[in-house]
């Protein structure tokens, strides 16, 4: 694509070096620590699975009973205990969730360990790539899947067999990604739940066998609409890694996960969200899961006018921290929003500019558009209009993934037919206008090129004090949406371990590996 | 008396637009159907302009019709938590005048609701739509204490530091989680007798001075508020409040 805005490359450079030498003295901290989440998602990756009958996972019963040995990996405890009882992983779950207590076996021999992990990691390395190509092979398949933007819709209906109706109306529609939004405060659980679920609240729980009914359900309409339908869950909270972990196993297409996110919006502690978003970033890689980042909720707290800096900046690290990750750039759905005051004059040409902004400077990443929310009220009408404006912005400045503005979106979660007027909007839109940004340069000293130019430069600026400061610090002082918090507050600190010497995990060797950070590490 | 329908291009044609989804596949029994569903609502004259397959099992409609219900306007109750607001200065000067101290306020989004946008518009220094919050007036001590907040902590709290006025927001309504968590507020003040203690006020996009009444606060407050709503609100009640003792 040809760029319009003449935004200054070098200084997009210097905002790239300032994100990185801000993120290498977190990531120093990262490869020092382990989680609870961490330890439970790399025994997920192994095999364990099911619940006991108050419907604790097995994964947090083996982490219970371990509690004390996170620091030295729990993969070596399962795989013992594996390889003591000679049973499969499924019949080991069993007995654990029957109530046998793992940590009270002898620790044997470490060969036979050592073998069990390879031929479980093996069997891992299978079904990852089997999803790979499977996702592969049909996006080639269907020329449908061309186009852009990719029209995204959420379903949260609180029950999963409902949200399977909704999400297969939606796609024949013309959405092409569906994402399942997940029940208020799941994110605050240390556990993911086990099960199909028919009860939520404000959206449906993220399970591995909720996932797996709505996966079959969008291969069954991929097959009849000729497209592939992606679905969408949540990464993020704290069980990023084992959300993470559960979505390269059954297939999800795309995953919300930033590194920052929870601890600004969830008040998880920042060590904790930091540990764990390197891992769950090293399984979506290497799934080819395409993340997307949350710069758009900085919007909802934040002035979008004032604090447009603050989103390009947090790209620029979520950039940074998804590449320390081993994450390509085409997987890389970084995100941002059309969230200004409806009344401000010329409000449409600035969010245009920032939009166009962030296409130019992420070139090969699938920028994840977010509409407008904080001003949508319970006027309907007006808030459909705006929703035009926004489909014309992301169509207009080739955004990659867009989801779509509900006119209902101050009222309730879609209605059904929420959902397919916007996608009828946004489909309108698309094909009216679908040579315009070809067709349209800027003025050289015109409203959109100042005001890019403007958001770059003030993003520089406050990259280089996060760099003074230091991230912690940063966000300490508010410095992202607005939202101060301290470094040893938050929820989740007391699931974060220091590596101890002996430190043995597998599914970390195997990812890292897998994603050539390996020889990085050493070298 | 005064007897109101609405209003289409005529007083009282009683004129509604409607639009709603019904699980039946798209066709001309689909429309027969819908244009029953509306008369059955009481509307006559009812006419589908549009239907069209939302998938294999569901249509949706967009409909007119008219309707012989109406309101008598004079019979409808209904109050306001304050007629008319005063501005920021005023609100201090009343202060100053009657009160001759600070008054201090405190609030929370509570239960698990974790918008803390409403609240903050009301308390923060910034305010909103260029309306200052209450943290900016002089007279007024505010603290905010954020989202997800239980509601035994905001009294703890509002005990403590002897409030006078205690703010809840609750913007999440799904399965009336707003309603079950204000009268749980009340409930939890009514127990520990101290409900005369305090001034309380609701509010959220979905409250209204009429729900917040009924479920036992003060006054609600819905979209659109501003600080000095609240605080108008707040020492005109202080006020009837020592007068009535006197
Ligand atoms: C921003 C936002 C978020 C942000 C919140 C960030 C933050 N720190 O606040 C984030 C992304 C975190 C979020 C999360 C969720 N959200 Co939300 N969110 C919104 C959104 C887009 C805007 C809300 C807002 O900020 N409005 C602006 C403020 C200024 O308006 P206001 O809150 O109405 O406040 C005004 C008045 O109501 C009043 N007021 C408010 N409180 C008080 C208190 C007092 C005492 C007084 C006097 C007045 C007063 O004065 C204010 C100023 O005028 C709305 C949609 C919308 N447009 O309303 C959805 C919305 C509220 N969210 C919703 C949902 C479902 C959720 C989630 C449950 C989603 C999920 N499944 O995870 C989670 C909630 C998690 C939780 N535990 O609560 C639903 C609620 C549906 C319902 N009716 O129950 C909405 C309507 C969106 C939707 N259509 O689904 N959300």
């Amino acid at each position: 694509m040809a760029k319009k805005l003449n935004l200054s490359e070098r200084k997009i450079e210097k905002a790239r070096k300032l994100a990185e030498s801000v993120t290498s003295e977190i990531q120093k901290y990262i490869d020092l620590h382990t989680t609870v989440t961490v330890e439970r998602a790399s025994l997920r990756l192994l095999g364990a699975d099911g619940a006991d009958k108050n419907g604790v996972p097995v994964p947090n019963l083996i982490a219970d009973s371990l509690k004390d040995k996170c620091g030295l990996g729990l993969s070596r405890y399962y795989l013992n205990a594996l390889v003591k009882s000679a049973v499969s992983p499924q019949e080991l779950n069993k007995k654990i969730a029957e109530g046998l207590d793992i940590s009270k076996i002898d620790m044997g021999d470490p060969k036979a360990i050592e073998k069990k992990a390879s031929e479980l990691i093996s069997a891992l390395d299978k079904r990852i790539n089997s999803n790979v190509e499977h996702r592969n092979r049909k996006l080639a398949q269907y020329k449908e899947n061309e186009k852009k933007p990719w029209i995204y819709v959420i379903v949260a209906t609180g029950n999963i067999y409902e949200d399977v109706k909704q999400a297969k109306a939606a796609a024949l529609q013309g959405a092409d990604i569906i994402a399942v939004i997940r029940t208020t405060a799941q994110s605050l659980l240390d556990y993911v739940p086990y099960g199909a679920t028919t009860e939520g609240f404000g959206g449906t729980y993220a399970t591995q066998e909720n996932f797996r009914i709505m996966r079959k359900a969008l291969d069954e309409v991929s097959e009849t609409e000729k497209r592939y339908i992606r679905l969408v869950n949540y990464c993020s909270g704290l069980c990023m890694p084992e959300i993470a972990a559960m979505g390269a196993l059954e297939r999800l297409d795309m995953m919300l996960n930033d590194s920052m996110y929870g601890i600004l919006f969830r008040d998880i502690n920042m060590y904790r969200t930091f540990t764990d978003q390197f891992f769950s970033r090293m399984i979506n890689a290497s799934a080819e899961i395409i993340i997307n980042t949350g710069e758009d909720n900085y919007l909802t707290t934040s002035d979008a006018v004032e604090k447009a800096h603050t989103v390009l900046a947090s790209q620029f690290l979520n950039e940074s921290f998804a590449k320390r990750a081993g994450m390509k750039e085409e997987l890389m759905g970084l995100g941002h929003a059309f969230e200004m005051n409806p009344d401000i004059k010329n409000g449409f040409l600035l969010e245009f500019a920032q939009a166009l902004m962030a296409r130019e400077i992420f070139e090969k990443h699938p920028l994840k558009y977010m509409p407008p929310t904080k001003f949508m009220t319970g006027d309907i009408f007006k808030g459909y209009a705006m929703n035009t404006l926004f489909n014309f912005v992301s169509k207009a400045t080739g955004q990659s993934i867009e989801l779509l503005g509900m006119l209902t979106e101050a009222i309730h979660t879609p209605y059904l037919q929420d959902r397919a007027l916007a996608i009828k909007n946004a489909m309108y839109v698309h094909n009216n206008m679908a040579d315009f940004l070809n067709e349209i340069e800027f003025k050289k000293d015109g409203i959109i090129r100042k005001r890019a130019a403007q958001v770059l430069d003030e993003t520089v600026d406050m990259l280089a004090a996060v760099k003074k400061t230091g991230l912690f610090k940063a966000i300490e002082s508010g410095m992202f949406a607005d939202v101060k918090r301290a470094p040893d507050a938050g929820k989740g600190l007391d699931g974060v371990f220091e590596k101890e010497d002996g430190y043995y995990n597998p599914v970390e060797t195997y990812l890292k590996k897998r994603l050539g950070l390996t020889e990085k590490a050493e070298a | 008396m005064k007897i109101i329908k609405a209003y289409g291009d005529t007083l009282n044609d009683g004129a509604i637009q409607l639009s709603f989804t019904l699980p039946v596949p798209f066709g001309g029994k689909a429309k027969e159907a819908a244009r029953i569903f509306v008369e059955k609502m009481g509307f006559h004259k009812a006419d589908i302009v549009h239907a069209e397959p939302l998938s294999g099992e569901f249509t949706f409609f967009v409909a007119y019709g008219k309707t012989d219900n109406a309101v008598d306007y004079d019979e409808v109750e209904y109050t306001e938590a304050v007629d008319k607001s005063m501005s920021m200065d005023e609100v201090n000067a009343f202060i100053k005048q009657n009160f001759k101290r600070k008054i201090v306020i405190v609030g929370a989004c509570t239960g698990f609701d974790a918008h803390t946008v409403g609240i903050d518009a009301i308390m923060n220094m910034k305010g909103y739509n260029h309306h200052f919050g209450l943290e900016r007036y002089p007279m007024i001590e505010a603290m905010n204490m954020g989202s997800q907040v239980p509601n035994e902590k905001l009294i703890e709290q509002a005990v403590k530091i002897n409030a006078d006025a205690i703010l809840v927001s609750q913007v999440v309504t799904q399965k009336d989680a707003h309603i079950k968590n204000l009268t749980n507020f009340v409930e939890l003040l009514e127990a520990e007798k101290i409900r005369d203690r305090f001034i309380i006020v609701a509010g959220g996009p979905r409250i209204s001075n009429k729900l917040a009444v009924e479920i036992g606060f003060d006054a609600g407050f819905g979209a659109g508020t501003y600080a000095e709503d609240v605080a108008t609100f707040i020492v005109k009640r202080m006020y009837e409040k020592i007068t009535e003792k006197r």
